[in-house]
């Protein structure tokens, strides 16, 4: 069953916890991944692949250069999800 | 000020080992004579033929933060938790140019060189077991940051913000050596004030210890972890496999006395030479390691007469432990006689490119407390090794100006002598 916008929310901020060590509640839709939750662009590849593993869904390398924010890839995933 | 010849002085030291997690635990198991080694407990050594090694006393992820840590290689943690000691205890509170509460150091006289012997082999192992199980998708961005080997000197010198060059002289087992060697150097020639310098390892993994247990350079005494590294005894059958890092801040004598910083040691120099005999047997003679003792003496001016102590190499193999031995009466004769030697590798086991950093960090607290600490385990001192090994317990050192030489030798012929007084 395909995740709601909320469970994709949940799910990148376990993985930007895990990751980068920022508490689940910074990360918003709002929030830049490299600018605001301490995710360089090496760490970027871990939560990508960390989240094609979690929501069934491919993220092109072309495709996460365009992911700069928590919202633009939980609208990523929404529209892509398996 | 002369600037191709300025006195270089220790402000700062750390470490972590197999005998405590800072210099001050360390210190204090190497005076009590204190064995660091034990039962290698994970599964995968079960079935080994050696099972034992010097495992780090405090995992390092106590200090370093989880998503800081897991970008680091084993060896590099080690190295940023004994740098940030050594930092800390040469009055520094931040990094260099922001400097908090502490005295401030200009970014482009501070330099970093932390040296490993293998680099980040853990790394670079468990990701290629990532790679065949896991697949391509699953291997860490991080890998080559982490496995390289000049990782653990740049990850020093991003924390300390050092600018005037960070390096990684990479020569196996005498890597840690030439690090503060090269460090001094740095300081001696002008090109920066303060060094932090030392060395790291972390290789205790099933391959590098099949492979040097394949070359019948480590002791297979898994009945008796305590005993199994004895340099010097007649009974000893190849090293113990430590890890662990020590590191020291270096710094010219003026620069240090204009900020009143606690002054450990005056770092007096090197001398270095190379075999040119074999990969990894060392020339038998001991002309090359002689060779180094005499270009330690000849560059830096020391007497043998002042050398009151030796952190030695020895690293409880058959032929090393004697020919370093012949080496040093080959190059200062009977004035050996006077040289309180000790082996601290019986304690901390060897530990490869960080040795040279820990014992050097064991060299400077010997002279500034003026004990030197014992070689345990020699049962039964092998009668070719000619010369007054500390054996048992912790010997005090004479007073007046002394000095003491911290041995570093590595496969590939490299032998590195560093040289501290008394200040």
């Amino acid at each position: 069953m395909a995740a709601t916008q909320e469970e994709i929310v949940a799910g990148l901020a376990e993985i930007v916890n895990e990751i980068a060590g920022i508490p689940v509640e910074d990360v918003q839709l709002d929030k830049s991944f490299t600018d605001d939750l301490d995710v360089d662009s090496l760490s970027m590849v871990e939560v990508v692949v960390a989240a094609e593993e979690r929501f069934d869904v491919k993220i092109p390398d072309d495709d996460v250069k365009n992911l700069k924010t928590v919202g633009d890839a939980t609208k990523y995933i929404l529209e892509h999800q398996g | 000020m002369n600037s191709t010849n300025r006195t270089v002085v220790v402000t700062g030291i750390g470490a972590t080992t197999p005998l405590g997690g800072d210099a001050a635990s360390t210190w204090e198991g190497l005076l009590a004579g204190r064995s660091g080694i034990s039962l290698i407990e994970e599964d995968w050594a079960a079935e080994l033929p050696v099972r034992i090694a010097g495992r780090i006393a405090v995992e390092p992820t106590e200090t370093i933060p989880r998503p800081q840590a897991r970008k680091l290689d084993r060896s590099a943690q080690f190295a940023l938790v004994a740098a940030q000691e050594a930092w800390k205890d040469a009055g520094f509170t931040g990094r260099a140019g922001e400097p908090g509460e502490g005295p401030d150091v200009d970014p482009d006289r501070l330099g970093a060189v932390v040296a490993s012997g293998i680099g980040g082999v853990t790394t670079l192992l468990e990701q290629y077991d990532v790679l065949k199980e896991k697949g391509v998708r699953r291997v860490s961005p991080h890998t080559v940051p982490m496995l390289m080997p000049n990782s653990p000197a740049a990850n020093v010198g991003i924390a300390l913000n050092a600018r005037a060059g960070v390096h990684t002289p990479v020569s196996a087992c005498a890597s840690g050596a030439e690090a503060i060697g090269y460090a001094i150097e740095m300081i001696r020639t002008g090109r920066a004030d303060i060094v932090v310098a030392g060395g790291t390892e972390a290789a205790i993994h099933p391959l590098p210890i099949v492979a040097f247990g394949n070359m019948m350079a480590m002791s297979k005494n898994n009945d008796d972890p305590q005993g199994a590294s004895r340099p010097y005894d007649r009974d000893r059958n190849g090293f113990v496999l430590g890890e662990g890092a020590g590191v020291i801040v270096l710094e010219s004598e003026e620069h240090a006395k204009a900020r009143g910083a606690k002054i450990y040691v005056e770092a007096v120099g090197q001398g270095i030479s190379a075999d040119a005999h074999h990969i990894t047997q060392p020339e038998p003679s001991g002309n090359g390691i002689a060779k180094a003792l005499q270009n330690l003496v000849d560059n830096t001016g020391l007497k043998p007469t002042e050398i009151a102590h030796i952190n030695a190499h020895a690293t409880s193999t058959p032929q090393g432990d004697v020919g370093e031995i012949k080496a040093l009466r080959q190059a200062f004769g009977d004035d050996v006689d006077h040289m309180a030697i000790a082996s601290t590798k019986s304690m901390t086991g060897h530990l490869l490119g960080g040795a040279g950093g820990v014992e050097t960090v064991a060299t400077v607290l010997a002279l500034k407390h003026r004990i030197a600490p014992p070689t345990i385990n020699v049962d039964n001192l092998d009668p070719e090794v000619d010369a007054d090994i500390i054996r048992g317990e912790a010997r005090p050192l004479p007073e007046g100006t002394i000095a003491a030489l911290n041995d570093s030798f590595g496969f590939g012929g490299h032998n590195v002598v560093l040289a501290f007084r008394t200040v």
